[in-house]
């Protein structure tokens, strides 16, 4: 996964208390292999109706092309679903603000590249307000840590561990294999000092 | 010098700390794994970096979210039997055990877990479901992760996280005749909102814990998740070792004792510091149920709905969306709504003793609408039918099935139809969680048994007197 620092590209607003994961992908499209993408599937069941129409009142049925959305609290609650965060990638999210996220939601979006920008509640209503309907040109800056939108610089929070994830492009797999002799080490002494923990292989 | 003060919470995560890099990020150890159907991406990252699992004695496999609750010898639907049959061939191909669909140990996983003695005291549990949460009733560190995060615990046995704040519940005084551990929960739930403890650790405390059995706990700390918290945590003591002794994987002998004598000291040491800490008075709690589409939107049954309009912005715009959803009256009274099925089952609410009240409510009674009955695990099904709970569901008019999610999330087909009102004694009310369309009151599963009965939405508490 290759780092970032600048995301430039439309905004829309999703005006909606706890998008939770099952919402962004409802549950009967999660046995889809990832290479056949998860982009159709994004918030499935508000973007079309019960015959499978776009419902033309929706943002992202009126502006395919967004790669930020704006969002109120506790956006990814719910199910540790990783396929959210793939509906959303795939379908070319970048960068989801809001004034917070479900924990695992926002692990899971740093893991493949997304962005969760955290906002305070008020600062997240007047963005609401001034996209409306629409979509407006918008710029986060992962390097300086803020939002430029119009001729306004709104800071963001976000965590510097994920922050540093985000830029690099890392990969916790790749980290981890340097610390093979730690965890060797470690594992020898939890074997020692709680051999509860323990298990046999079955065969 | 004296030692620091600490929480359970802090000695379990010390005891599992392998690194703590400058930016504060953790490598912690993980003690046992569970893996479900949904791990397949995690495997498939795995098999794309030709990556082996670093611990398979310590990776468990079962078979839940999928499991068809009838006709098990012939799944209709190609891409349920093939998430079910991926997962039975990614745990063989890397020597890790696995309760499949035939095993009589099958199960959901966090009733699996606990049921086996795979879930002990001061142990560090993953798992790619929110829901793991449930497993710290025992004292353990237990948090659901995403696949790229399963694929690393494959892969190291070992997880990157943030150290969470800490948060105390403490629930005061005793709940009330026919109240539970899961009105406990939506209590709180809507006291703090759906993200009242969002990147806190919980430890439940109090005399009304004290009091919960096993079962009981576990039904409170599954529903950690839902009030946004990273885990929930109960420090053990005699009734968690009551219940763990002689499970099929709990340590045996004087392996036994030595340990009870390690997880007495998983406590909270008198006068540790906590971030957060939060009082509730266990005689407050009514039974409680859901009216809206976030777990946080649950009330009392003796009350009436918000009216939306005497709200103010977002929360406004919700309660009118989820009342929109829900097709109820702002200001009605819950009790009576009338519902058109009932679901008892999943990991928050399908263990024995859930099973057992729900019976007691509807023993000699007939349900007024159809439902299933789908126990937690194959034991905990052996262990109703020993009991005769199947009779009394059976004859009561609803369906008594095999062990699996189920009605929870629907994947394995079992689902509410649109626009359909279900009492259910799951998790997430969310919207189309139980299908599209779906409508979704969470509650106890005496609750639902009493909805059952009458029909409606319904106070237990005169259904129940005299019967437990
Ligand atoms: S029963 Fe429901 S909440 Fe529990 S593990 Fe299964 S799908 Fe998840």
């Amino acid at each position: 996964m290759a780092g970032f620092s600048i995301i430039d590209g439309l905004a829309v607003a999703l005006p909606q208390d706890n998008i939770d994961t099952d919402q962004l992908i409802p549950a009967r499209f999660m046995s889809v292999p990832r290479k056949d993408g998860y982009g159709p599937y994004l918030l499935h069941d508000l973007r079309f109706d019960a015959e499978g129409a776009p419902r033309p009142d929706m943002a992202l049925n009126r502006h395919p092309e967004v790669s930020i959305l704006v969002t109120r609290r506790n956006f990814g609650s719910g199910s540790s679903r990783e396929a959210a965060v793939y509906a959303l990638v795939d379908f070319g999210i970048k960068a989801v603000i809001a004034p917070s996220f479900g924990d695992i939601f926002a692990s899971n979006a740093v893991n493949n590249g997304l962005l969760p920008a955290r906002l305070p509640e008020e600062r997240i209503e007047a963005l609401i307000a001034r996209l409306g309907d629409d979509a407006a040109v918008m710029t986060v800056d992962l390097s300086d840590g803020v939002i430029r939108v119009g001729n306004e610089v709104i800071p963001f929070d976000l965590d510097p561990v994920w922050r540093l994830k985000l830029l690099n492009g890392w990969d916790d797999i790749d980290m981890t294999a340097s610390h093979g002799a730690a965890i060797a080490a470690f594992r020898a002494q939890r074997a020692q000092q709680a051999p509860y923990a323990m298990l046999p292989r079955e065969n | 010098m004296n030692a620091p003060l600490r929480t359970l919470f802090d000695k379990v995560w010390e005891a599992h700390q392998v690194l703590r890099r400058e930016d504060g990020a953790c490598l912690l150890w993980v003690d046992r794994h569970l893996v479900h159907e949904g791990s397949h991406h995690a495997f498939a990252k795995l098999a794309e970096r030709g990556l082996p699992v670093a611990e398979p004695a310590l990776t468990i496999g079962v078979v839940d979210h999928y499991a068809p609750t009838r006709n098990r010898d012939r799944i209709a639907a190609p891409d349920i039997a093939r998430m079910i049959r991926t997962l039975e061939e990614n745990t063989a191909r890397h020597g890790i055990r696995c309760f499949g669909m035939r095993d009589p140990r099958q199960g959901i996983v966090h009733v699996m877990g606990p049921e086996q003695g795979l879930t002990l005291p001061g142990l560090l549990i993953n798992c790619g479901d929110s829901h793991t949460s449930t497993h710290g009733a025992f004292g353990a560190l237990a948090f659901g992760i995403g696949a790229t995060e399963v694929a690393h615990v494959l892969a190291t046995q070992t997880i990157w996280q943030k150290r969470p704040k800490t948060m105390r519940i403490t629930v005061t005084g005793q709940l009330g005749p026919s109240v539970t551990a899961k009105d406990l929960a939506l209590f709180w739930i809507a006291e703090l909102g759906a993200d009242g403890a969002r990147g806190h650790a919980i430890e439940y405390a109090g005399p009304v814990v004290r009091a919960l059995s096993m079962e009981g706990r576990m039904t409170l700390c599954n529903l950690s998740i839902e009030g946004g918290a990273r885990c929930g945590m109960v420090a053990p003591d005699d009734v968690t070792f009551a219940y763990i002794k002689g499970r099929p994987f709990a340590p045996a002998g004087a392996d036994w004792d030595r340990a009870v004598a390690d997880w007495r000291a998983l406590v909270s040491d008198e006068g540790a510091v906590f971030d957060r800490e939060v009082t509730i008075d266990g005689a407050a709690i009514a039974p409680t149920v859901t009216w809206g589409t976030s777990p946080e939107e649950a009330l009392p049954i003796t009350a009436s709905l918000p009216d939306p309009d005497k709200l103010e912005g977002a929360r406004a715009d919700q309660a009118r969306a989820a009342m929109d959803y829900m097709g109820l009256t702002p200001g009605q009274r819950i009790e009576g709504t009338p519902v058109d099925q009932v679901f008892i089952g999943s990991c928050t609410n399908g263990r024995i003793e859930d099973l057992r009240l729900a019976a007691a409510v509807l023993a000699g009674r007939k349900a007024k609408v159809p439902g299933l009955v789908s126990p937690g695990s194959a034991i905990v099904k052996k262990q109703a039918e020993q009991e005769g709970l199947d009779r009394i569901f059976t004859q009561a008019g609803l369906d008594w099935v095999e062990a699996g999610c189920s009605m929870c999330v629907g994947m394995n087909g079992d689902l509410v139809a649109p626009g359909k009102r279900c009492a259910s004694s799951t998790n997430r009310n969310f919207k189309g969680r139980q299908g599209r369309g779906a409508r979704t009151h969470l509650m106890s599963p005496a609750m639902v048994a009493a909805a059952a009965v009458t029909g409606t939405l319904t106070d237990v508490r005169p259904l129940l007197d005299g019967r437990v």
